[in-house]
């Protein structure tokens, strides 16, 4: 029997029973449409941590304390910044950072309450890629002194001033008052962080104003960056810092307390956490393509089972039992490949919508598209498999006396 | 070859094993030749309906032989099999056995799907409407099954037996699911058929559908009892007796 004709046979026995046979499909729709869906919001999730951790700057080199060491979190200090700026060659500039709490901020009638003020080092700007738009940043001979000096947020900027320039304004933050020298470009949220809703001042003066009842101590930082001056330099930064560091804290460069990460680092981190997540969500939609499969192959064992008769007649009428078999294996594929199909162009538009309505961001993956239609397709042809040997095992005296 | 259509020799079939085998064929021999119109009775369970399937190459004999149309088929495959009964042989069922989704046509033009032949649809097709166009349904190619009565939907099936013109037409119980106008319908087809040279073999338990037949073949555990023409056939007889309470 040619091809063509076991495919049309094949296909008529499907539309006998359109409604049915769409119900079949369904499995294999959802399970495909979400392998492409799921796929397409861990790899967005990975994109988008990877996007902000690059914001952060370029050629970057992140020193933290290392947590969950006791007592780690007082470990680095402004002084060891200043060391490893003299010490360590090949980098332009670092960039200290250190939070209090959250203060008030006041000017003319207006209170922001609960304002993120941030200490930070004169290489700031440049260190972190994030330029003065307005005005000036401090200077280290400023930071030095304690400068009563303040850049805004552009947002906070915003806040406080309107339209009007913020620049030589004086407000007071809690009890100190600083006058404003500069405005910060327009950043936005980067990692959750809102830095346009910030202020900086000179780290030395966070210390002295805000500092002094804190555990931390008024000379501890939370974060040192330093860049880079390309990124060949990168890993003999690393070298000398860290070297540097184990020195100063008097401590085995095995174990050391502080860590020396690149973006890098921090990203493939993150991918690892993001990675246990996308195996989950893999698994689940695996499973659901699982579970789509043993529906097309119930209802085939059912069709079988009910067409037993015809299987009979056609074989009688000089139907091998290899055309029997191909009839029932080609009506499972056909239901998995139709599903498969279905199911890819649901993802697509599923996984667009998500990006557009949703919350997450989501980035479709082109490998997921021939990975989940495959997977439907050996779905279609493992499932069918069994069904279509119970018919063409048929004897047909006996199928043709089954009522 | 020679004018034996179907040649049986010996022939056995025992089902089961060991101690609860039993044996529906005991040792037949047959020879139906050319163009004859043949008719097998026998009460139930005397191994006609298991003649019938070997005859139609749906079972195969334990023992002896059977050669059709110059061919031994005894020991075929399955799939060899399946083959001959598109070539060497039509059905008639009792049931009809209509595919109940598929139009007159449709049905008619199953054998042609299975059949090695390169023929093409359009060809199929109008192979199909001569047929049906010869039980007198030309008319009716678009109806489905549900839509003809009983005699016309046997119609469809002899329709359907001859479509690939084979030397052999098996009918089993053809007019038992017909009422007796629709009965003398049927016969007169097979009837025509048989004029124009047709070999036919027909089961049947009513004796005045068997008188139809040249030749009476009456079967009885496994056995024939005899063979040919007459009044004194003792199916004939018997039945003639079990259908005057």
């Amino acid at each position: 029997m040619k091809f063509k004709r076991i495919l049309r046979t094949a296909w008529e026995g499907l539309m006998l029973n359109k409604v049915r046979s769409f119900l079949t499909t369904l499995g294999v729709i959802i399970g495909v449409a979400s392998v492409i869906v799921m796929m397409a919001v861990s790899a967005g999730a990975e994109a988008s941590i990877a996007e902000q951790i690059n914001a952060l700057g370029a050629n970057l080199i992140i020193v933290s304390p290392m947590r969950g060491v006791p007592g780690a979190g007082r470990t680095l200090l402004i002084d060891d910044a200043y060391a490893i700026s003299e010490q360590v060659v090949g980098i332009t500039g670092f960039s200290a950072e250190q939070s209090p709490a959250a203060q008030n901020i006041r000017t003319g009638g207006i209170t922001l309450e609960s304002i993120a003020v941030v200490g930070t080092t004169a290489d700031f700007p440049e260190v972190r890629d994030y330029a003065v738009s307005e005005g000036r940043y401090f200077t280290a001979d400023e930071d030095d002194r304690k400068a009563k000096v303040v850049i805004l947020g552009s947002g906070i900027a915003k806040d406080l001033f309107g339209d009007e320039s913020a620049i030589g304004q004086t407000i007071t933050v809690d009890s100190t008052k600083v006058t404003v020298i500069g405005v910060m470009e327009s950043k936005g949220l980067v990692a959750d962080v809102d830095y346009d809703g910030r202020v900086y001042l000179p780290i030395n003066l966070v210390f002295q104003k805000f500092m002094t009842s804190s555990p931390m101590g008024t000379d501890s930082v939370r974060t040192i960056y330093l860049k880079a001056e390309s990124p060949e330099k990168i890993d003999s930064v690393i070298a000398q810092t860290s070297a540097s560091l184990a020195e100063r804290h008097d401590v085995d460069p095995a174990k050391p307390d502080f860590t020396v990460q690149t973006q890098q680092d921090i990203i493939a981190t993150q991918e690892a956490t993001t990675a246990a997540f996308r195996d989950l969500l893999a698994w689940v939609a695996g499973i659901s393509l699982l579970v789509g499969g043993i529906g097309i192959m119930n209802i085939m064992l059912v069709s079988v089972t009910e067409r037993t008769r015809e299987i009979g007649l056609r074989q009688a009428l000089g139907a091998r039992a290899s055309t029997v078999l191909m009839q029932f294996l080609i009506e499972a594929i056909i239901l998995s490949l139709a599903g498969g199909l279905v199911g890819v162009l649901l993802g697509i538009s599923g996984s667009y919508l998500f990006g557009a309505f949703g919350t997450m961001r989501t980035e479709l993956v082109p490998l997921s598209i021939p990975l989940a239609f495959g997977a439907a397709t050996i779905v279609g042809i493992f499932f069918g498999y069994y069904p279509a040997t119970q018919a063409a095992k048929l004897d047909p005296i006996e199928a043709l006396r089954r009522e | 070859m020679n004018d034996h259509l179907i040649e049986i020799k010996s022939m056995t079939k025992v089902y089961g094993m060991d101690e609860a085998a039993v044996s529906a064929l005991a040792g037949v021999d047959v020879e139906v030749s050319r163009g004859e119109f043949v008719a097998i009775m026998g009460p139930s369970g005397s191994g006609k309906s298991t003649l019938m399937n070997i005859l139609g190459c749906l079972d195969r004999p334990t023992a002896g032989t059977y050669i059709l149309d110059g061919r031994n088929v005894s020991q075929m495959s399955k799939d060899e099999l399946a083959d001959i009964r598109n070539e060497k042989l039509g059905f008639i069922f009792q049931s009809f056995n209509l595919l109940p989704r598929l139009s007159a046509l449709s049905n008619v033009m199953l054998p042609l799907l299975y059949n090695d032949d390169e023929i093409s649809d359009e060809e199929a097709e109008t192979i199909a409407i001569t047929s049906l166009e010869s039980v007198g349904l030309g008319s009716r190619l678009h109806h489905r099954p549900n839509q003809l009565s009983g005699g016309q939907q046997q119609r469809v099936a002899i329709a359907r037996a001859l479509v690939n013109k084979p030397p052999l037409i098996l009918a089993d119980e053809p007019t038992g699911n017909l009422d007796s106008k629709s009965s003398v319908e049927i016969m007169d087809i097979l009837h025509s058929l048989h004029k124009n040279g047709a070999t036919i073999v027909m089961v049947t338990h009513e004796p005045d559908i068997a008188e139809h037949a040249q030749r009476v073949i009456c079967v009885k555990d496994g056995l024939i009892l005899s063979d040919g023409r007459g009044g004194n056939n003792p199916c004939l007889a018997r039945h003639n007796e079990k259908r005057m309470p």
